[in-house]
Order: structure tokens, then C-alpha cells, then sequence
């Protein structure tokens, strides 16, 4: 059998014994809906315009939270991987936050500036700032040393060499670090949706979630995950066809 | 200067800076805790046993969570390897997995299992068995192909094969995978409690949150940035220990 078809027949099985769990009353009332109930809350879930409102607001701060913490985190990347004594003092404790659950910085966020949209943007920022500092900070230390002592020989300006021989030197790198971003500003985003909001699709999770609407549940999530997965193997594309 | 050095005293400017702000009213001391209050808001917690405990509580539901996907994920791999075929068609998928946000699925998780152990054990199960599953095949299919045709002129039996030879080279990328699974596991662990306002330390800091304590607040992220850190740092030593020169 070939690996297509071995994905399909997985496929089958795995709905098949979900739709047989669902009927069987084994669990409780509602807990594994009927695919046919997922589905139906799916589609349904298009013909609402609140689902487009929460999704605007989701884009919006995964959009702008990544821009921001995407932007910081190649400058401060940059400055670390072409700085070596900067770097080594920063790297302890860039690796340190950076290992550590974003989410758990919300709290301080949102002292900071509030619960509304803004904590998740902030929060979106930070989750996407360190693997983009931490992986571009690596892209510039492997730059070909050729490349930078050639600029330095051609006595190019500080402005210069970033923009003519790391910038062009630094594209795949910068690609990778914008898809790691996306990926941690998405659950950042989310998360903190999920946590405490009052708009967006993690709000809307956590609102079908409190009132037991299961099968919606399921809805939102695929949804969240189609948009996420989808966009992720679209930059992963993009990457490879550098 | 020596960077480490550099990086104290950073830290230092850093808290002092703070400390000035605050005192003169700049910020505000509901927002950021003064450096200096912090000893004493870390003895409070310590006292009141928001410390050990805590860390203990999330420690075992870590190691439990990655020791459960490695009685799971490290067969899972092998098997992957051994059958070609299994692994073509299912390694695209669990790298899928490994970049899906999969711990948005924990309202799913709450619904099944309630708000307990089991869903925080099991947000960091899934975390953990995705890399190990990734690693394990990996490892094995760098096993040089060199070693296993020696092992087989000695006429060894497919288990045998296994444990003298495939296994034994196997071992430092199948650890690489425990290595990122427990950290993965023990993040989202973390970040789980905050959520659900359950278990060890991620509950301190929400609970601290709306207790309205801002010293113990930061207190308590602080040392999850240093618990994370800690483990980080103590399993790369181990992986580098480990590895043969």
C-alpha cells in the first residue's frame, strides 16, 4: 500500500470510530458531538456575521501583535548577533523569557495596558519577539564572513552594510523567524483570548465552551486550526522556494 | 568585563532604574512591583507555601507527561522507521501537529476530562509526544547503515539487532526528543495552570493576580522564568554530557 493511501484509510478509520464513540452513549451526553453536528455547526458558523467580527479581531492582533514583536525582534536579533559581546551578555536571559509560557507575562500586560484588545496585541508581540530576536541573531552569525569583511573593505556605512550585505544575506532566516513568529503570536493571541476577553475567536471559544455548546466548540477550533495550519504551510512554501 | 558580569550588572541598572521610577511616582506601584519589595513578597510566598509545593506540583505533572509520551512516542518512532512506508505517510502529519497550535485544543480537553490533573497532564502529553515521536525516527534512520550490516554478519536475530546495535546508537537523538518534550511539556503545563487556575505554579500567578498582589505576582512569574530556565540549561548539560566525543 502506498502512503496516500494508508493516509486515506487512517483517515476513514479515525472518523469512522469518532462517528461510533459519538452514537455509542459511552461518554457523556454531547461531549464527542456526531461529525455530522460538527460539520453543520461549521458551515452555519459562515452565515453568522459575529464570526467574521471575531475573526477581524483576531487578525488584528495577531496581524499587528506580530508586526511589532516581528519588527523589534529582527532589530534586537540584529544588534545581538552583530554586537558579540552585547549578545553573550544578553543571551542567559533572552533564552531564559524565551523558554518560559508567554501567557503567563498577561497579568503584567494587562496592568499595563488594560484587558481590552490592546493586552492581546502586547501579548501577541511578546510571544512572537523572542524566537524572531533568538533565530535572527543566529542567521547573522552564520553570514559568510567574506560577505561582511568585502562591505567593510568597500568602507561601506553602518546603514549600508545592514541593508546591502546582511539584509539580502539574511533572507531565508528572516523567513523562517516570521513563520516561528506567526506560529507563538497565534497561541499567544489566542490564549490570552481564551483567558479574559470580550471579542475575537478565542473569545468566542471560551463563550461556547462556558454555555456547552460543544459541537460550536469544535467548530471554532477547526476553524482556528485550518486558518493557523494553512498559513503556516504557506510561508513553508514561500521559504522553501527561496 | 566578562559578559556574565556585564549582564549582573545590566540586570542591576535595570531593577535600580525601576526601583527610582516607581518611588518617584512615575509608574505606578499598582503596575510595576518594586525590585525591592520583592524579597519579602518571595518569604510571604514561600511561608504561605506558594513555593515548593507549586514547583513540585508542576515538576511531576511534567516529568509524568513526558514519561507517558515516551512509553508511547519512543515505539511509535521506531516503528515508523522499521516500517518505511508508515513513516512516509504519517510523518508529514505529526509535523503538521508539531507546528499546530495543538494547545488551543484545551477547552476540547476541559470538556472531556474536566478542570483537573488530567487535562494539564494531558495538554503536556501532547506536547511532548510530538518531538519524541520526530526524534526517535530520526535517530534511527541515522543509525549508519555500516553498523546494522555488521550486526547482521553476525547473524543477529531482529531483536538483537535492536537492542545491540540500532537502539544503542540511537540513544542521543532519542534523547534530543525527551530533552524538547519535557520542556514542551513542562511549558504548556505552566501556561495551563495560568488558564485554568489549577495545579502548581501557573495557578500562583493568576491567583496572585486577583488577589491584587503585585509583588507576589511578579514573584511568581519570576520564578517560572527561572524554573524554565533551570531545566533548560540543567538538560542541555546533560544532552552534551551524554553525547559520545
Amino acid at each position: 500500500m502506498a502512503a496516500a493511501q494508508i493516509r486515506i484509510a487512517t483517515l476513514v478509520v479515525i472518523l469512522a470510530a469518532w462517528e461510533l464513540v459519538a452514537r455509542s452513549g459511552l461518554l457523556y451526553q454531547d461531549v464527542v458531538p456526531s461529525l455530522f453536528e460538527i460539520g453543520t455547526a461549521f458551515f452555519q458558523m459562515f452565515f453568522d456575521k459575529e464570526t467574521y467580527w471575531h475573526f477581524g479581531v483576531t487578525a488584528w492582533e495577531v496581524g499587528a501583535g506580530l508586526a511589532i514583536g516581528y519588527v523589534l525582534g529582527v532589530a534586537f536579533g540584529f544588534v545581538a548577533g552583530t554586537r558579540r559581546f552585547f549578545g553573550a551578555t544578553v543571551a542567559p536571559y533572552v533564552d531564559g523569557i524565551a523558554t518560559a509560557p508567554k501567557i503567563v507575562f498577561l497579568p503584567i500586560v494587562m496592568l499595563l495596558v488594560g484587558t481590552g484588545i490592546a493586552s492581546k496585541l502586547a501579548l501577541g508581540a511578546l510571544s512572537a519577539f523572542f524566537p524572531v530576536a533568538i533565530n535572527t541573531a543566529a542567521g547573522v552569525r552564520q553570514v559568510n564572513p567574506v560577505l561582511v569583511r568585502v562591505g567593510r573593505s568597500l568602507r561601506l556605512s553602518r546603514w549600508q552594510m545592514a541593508t546591502r550585505i546582511y539584509l539580502p544575506a539574511l533572507r531565508p532566516s528572516l523567513v523562517t523567524s516570521l513563520r516561528l513568529g506567526f506560529g507563538l503570536a497565534v497561541v499567544g493571541v489566542l490564549l490570552a483570548e481564551i483567558k479574559l476577553s470580550s471579542a475575537g475567536l478565542g473569545f468566542l471559544a471560551n463563550e461556547h465552551y462556558s454555555h456547552y455548546r460543544v459541537a460550536d466548540l469544535y467548530a471554532v477550533l477547526l476553524l482556528i486550526f485550518i486558518i493557523a495550519v494553512g498559513l503556516n504551510g504557506l510561508m513553508g512554501r514561500f521559504a522553501e522556494r527561496r | 568585563m566578562k559578559p556574565a558580569l556585564a549582564g549582573v550588572l545590566g540586570v542591576f541598572s535595570l531593577a535600580l532604574i525601576i526601583e527610582l521610577a516607581v518611588q518617584a511616582g512615575w509608574v505606578s506601584s499598582l503596575v510595576v512591583a518594586r525590585p525591592s519589595a520583592l524579597p519579602a513578597a518571595f518569604m510571604r510566598l514561600w511561608s504561605e507555601g506558594f513555593v515548593a509545593g507549586p514547583v513540585g506540583i508542576t515538576l511531576a505533572q511534567a516529568f509524568a507527561a513526558t514519561g507517558a509520551a515516551a512509553a508511547l512516542g519512543i515505539p511509535w518512532g521506531y516503528w515508523l522507521w522499521r516500517k518505511p512506508v508508515l513513516g512516509e505517510a504519517y510523518t508529514p502529519w505529526i509535523g503538521a501537529a508539531f507546528a499546530a497550535p495543538t494547545v488551543l485544543l484545551f477547552p476540547l480537553f476541559l470538556v472531556l476530562f474536566g478542570r483537573g490533573y488530567a487535562t494539564t497532564v494531558f495538554v503536556g502529553f501532547i506536547a511532548a509526544v510530538i518531538p519524541i515521536v520526530l526524534k526517535t525516527r530520526e535517530a534511527f534512520l541515522g543509525v549508519p547503515k555500516v553498523l546494522l550490516d555488521v550486526g547482521r554478519s553476525f547473524k543477529l536475530s531482529g531483536a538483537a539487532l535492536l537492542r545491540r546495535v540500532a537502539f544503542p546508537a540511537a540513544v542521543p537523538g532519542i534523547f534530543t526528543g525527551l530533552r524538547l518534550g519535557l520542556i514542551y511539556a513542562l511549558v504548556n503545563i505552566i501556561g495551563m495552570e495560568f488558564l485554568i487556575d489549577f495545579g502548581g505554579l501557573g495557578r500562583i500567578v493568576s491567583e496572585m493576580y486577583f488577589r491584587f498582589e503585585i509583588p507576589g505576582m511578579y514573584v511568581a512569574i519570576l520564578l517560572i522564568v527561572l524554573v524554565s530556565w533551570t531545566f533548560l540549561a540543567a538538560l542541555s548539560r546533560l544532552e552534551t554530557w551524554l553525547r559520545p566525543r
